[in-house]
């Protein structure tokens, strides 16, 4: 284990105190459902990050896994009343084997192609889903209600949703540090940049593949079952559809792909946009939040393509002349602290 | 090995002793860096075995035979371009130091060895062609090989960038690993080559020390005739 450094103490101690004011500005439950929304999607684009952005592997079908980490603690909880808090680890263990089965056999793909086959993948377990009886198909399935309790991850007040989402998140965020400075975030890395000098250098890529596919679809899938018991009713329009895969890509693009925080930044940006933008223009509005998105997108891949942070990790790494800097991030950069500021600041 | 119609390699039998330079030359498509994909794991060769340590690697994955101590370098030079230098070196070193702190103090002993030190934050697209080729060998270096191969490590540089480069692969030798190099540029592989092997439209056509190598007919036939056609190819790696 490598040794806690001063900066880790305080990006940590800076996370939870933004986690604990954000609340605290407001108590329209309006606001503090928009923070909520930045803590899922900045889970699910950590998630992604760990494919996408260290790995390049671009998935787009990331929502499969949402919808396996949904419906599998839901079906626990209602079949068998099973606590969601197992049913969560359930659901991302599945999910985890089912992207393990997916992962191999496309394992030569690469760029475009796995993105493809990522997609094709996650639109026909949609189908499956909705055609699928057991899970009561397209009717999708209410959540019982239980007691508020944390037993059952159940609650009338939005606080405790805020304090498990963003204390996943806060998990999510330790483990893909710990794997960005470990031998398998170079690993990662080197797989991006070229799969064959990669194996040339001995690396396992199919495995390494694997095991990064799995700890994606492990994390994204712990986000599905906390939305089924944020939203208490789930079908397969709502957790396994196609535009759930793309949002997740663009939390993570616009924030900077393959940078520890950028993915939050993102959902921190992106999120209160396109919450705001849907509640101002109720149902005349649908789909502007796309439109809006769109813009962004096309700004940001116009001004710094390799997404907020990514631009600004990648320039000090240039001028950065400190080799010998053992807490080196994923691209050497330092710019974390600021983007926690920067990621909760902006909720 | 044969593409299709075509026998790139063709009952090629030779021997790498321990410690030992062993030069291949040969002209353009000669099937050299084929050789070296079969050696490597990255070709399947059709017929025939490698041996290494006197044991059967035909048929092993690239990062099998990697793992054994056989690493090579690519011709056409492939910095991992989003790593900065010195993080391209610890991801060769990961092989033998699994922790990071051991890795990036393995890299950057080799880094100055390699004369890369200075370079050790820039980004692996940014660097000029001579320092891609540094890049080469200290990445596989990392992986502490007992036998490297390096495909065309010297092509394209300036006869000072040579004379360096010369001077690390003799450095190298004297570390303890056996190197098999594949080079066109005459001055810089025949002083230091213990022995040579040609390849000639994929068959191996001569093989012994240099001075015998460069008064062989065939060879002259083959390959030094057209030692300036080879020389001018190589702006292209
Ligand atoms: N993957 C492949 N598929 C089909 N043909 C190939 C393949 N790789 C190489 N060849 C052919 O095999 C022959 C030998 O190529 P090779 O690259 O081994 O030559 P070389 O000796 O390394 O040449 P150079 O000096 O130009 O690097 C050439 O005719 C080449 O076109
Ligand atoms: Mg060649």
């Amino acid at each position: 284990m490598p040794k806690i450094s001063r900066k880790t103490v305080v990006t940590v101690l800076l996370y939870v105190g933004a986690v604990v004011i954000a609340p605290l500005f407001s108590k329209a439950p309006f606001y503090r459902h928009v923070l909520i929304m930045v803590g899922l999607y900045g889970l699910l684009g950590v998630a992604w990050n760990i494919m996408g952005g260290y790995t390049g592997l671009y998935s787009f079908g990331q929502s499969a896994f949402f919808g396996i980490g949904a419906y599998t603690s839901t079906m626990m909880l209602v079949k068998a009343g099973v606590s969601p808090w197992i049913g969560m680890l359930c659901g991302g263990i599945l999910a985890a084997i089912v992207a393990a089965g997916v992962a191999y056999p496309t394992s030569r793909l690469r760029g475009p192609y796995f993105t493809i086959a990522s997609q094709a993948f996650a639109r026909t377990f949609q189908i499956l889903m909705t055609n699928w009886d057991y899970v009561e198909g397209a009717i999708g399935i209410p959540l019982p209600l239980m007691p508020d309790t944390w037993r059952f991850m159940q609650f009338k007040d939005k606080i405790p949703y805020h304090i498990i989402i963003f204390g996943l998140l806060g998990i999510a965020i330790l483990v893909c540090y710990y794997i960005a400075n470990s031998r398998t975030g170079y690993y990662f890395r080197a797989i991006r940049d070229s799969e064959q000098v990669a194996s040339a250098l001995g690396i396992n890529t199919v495995r390494q593949r694997i095991i990064a596919a799995m700890l994606s679809a492990f994390f994204t899938a712990i986000a599905g079952t906390f939305y089924a018991q944020y939203v208490l009713y789930i079908d397969p329009e709502s957790v396994t559809h196609h535009a759930l895969s793309i949002e997740i890509v663009m939390v993570a693009a616009v924030g900077g792909a393959g940078t520890i925080w950028g993915p939050v930044l993102g959902a921190a940006i992106l999120m209160p946009i396109s919450q705001y933008a849907r509640a101002a223009l109720g149902g005349a509005g649908r789909g502007i939040d796309l439109i809006i998105y769109g813009v962004i997108i096309m700004v940001i891949a116009l001004v710094r393509p390799t997404g907020i942070l990514g631009f600004f990790q990648r320039e000090r790494t240039i001028e950065g002349e400190g080799g010998d800097d053992v807490d080196t991030t994923i691209t050497a950069g330092t710019g974390s602290d600021d983007a926690v500021r920067g990621a909760l600041g902006q909720s | 090995m044969r593409f299709g119609g075509l026998l790139a390699n063709h009952d090629v039998t030779f021997d790498i002793y321990p410690g030992e330079i062993l030069g291949l030359i040969g002209p353009n498509g000669a099937g050299k860096t084929t050789l070296f994909n079969c050696i490597s794991g990255f070709l399947r060769p059709t017929e025939g075995t490698v041996l290494f340590k006197g044991e059967n690697i035909t048929g092993l994955k690239p990062h099998e035979i990697c793992h054994r101590g056989l690493v090579r370098t690519f011709q056409i030079t492939q910095p991992l371009r989003d790593m900065t230098v010195l993080e391209n070196v610890m991801v060769g070193a990961f092989v033998r130091y699994p922790q990071t702190h051991q890795a990036r103090e393995k890299a950057m002993e080799i880094l100055r060895l390699t004369g890369l030190w200075s370079k050790r934050n820039r980004m692996g697209s940014e660097l000029t062609i001579p320092d891609r080729k540094r890049l080469e060998i200290a990445r596989a270096l990392g992986a502490e090989p007992e036998l490297l191969i390096l495909d065309e490590a010297m092509a394209g540089l300036t006869p000072t960038e040579v004379q360096e480069a010369v001077e690390l692969v003799k450095t190298i030798q004297a570390q303890g690993t056996t190197l098999f190099i594949i080079e066109h540029v005459m001055e810089a592989i025949m002083p230091i080559a213990d022995r040579i092997v040609v390849l000639d439209a994929g068959r191996l056509i001569a093989e012994g020390p240099p001075s015998e190598i460069v008064q062989d007919e065939r060879v002259i036939q083959a390959y030094l005739g057209e030692g300036r056609h080879a020389h001018r190819k190589e702006h292209s790696s």
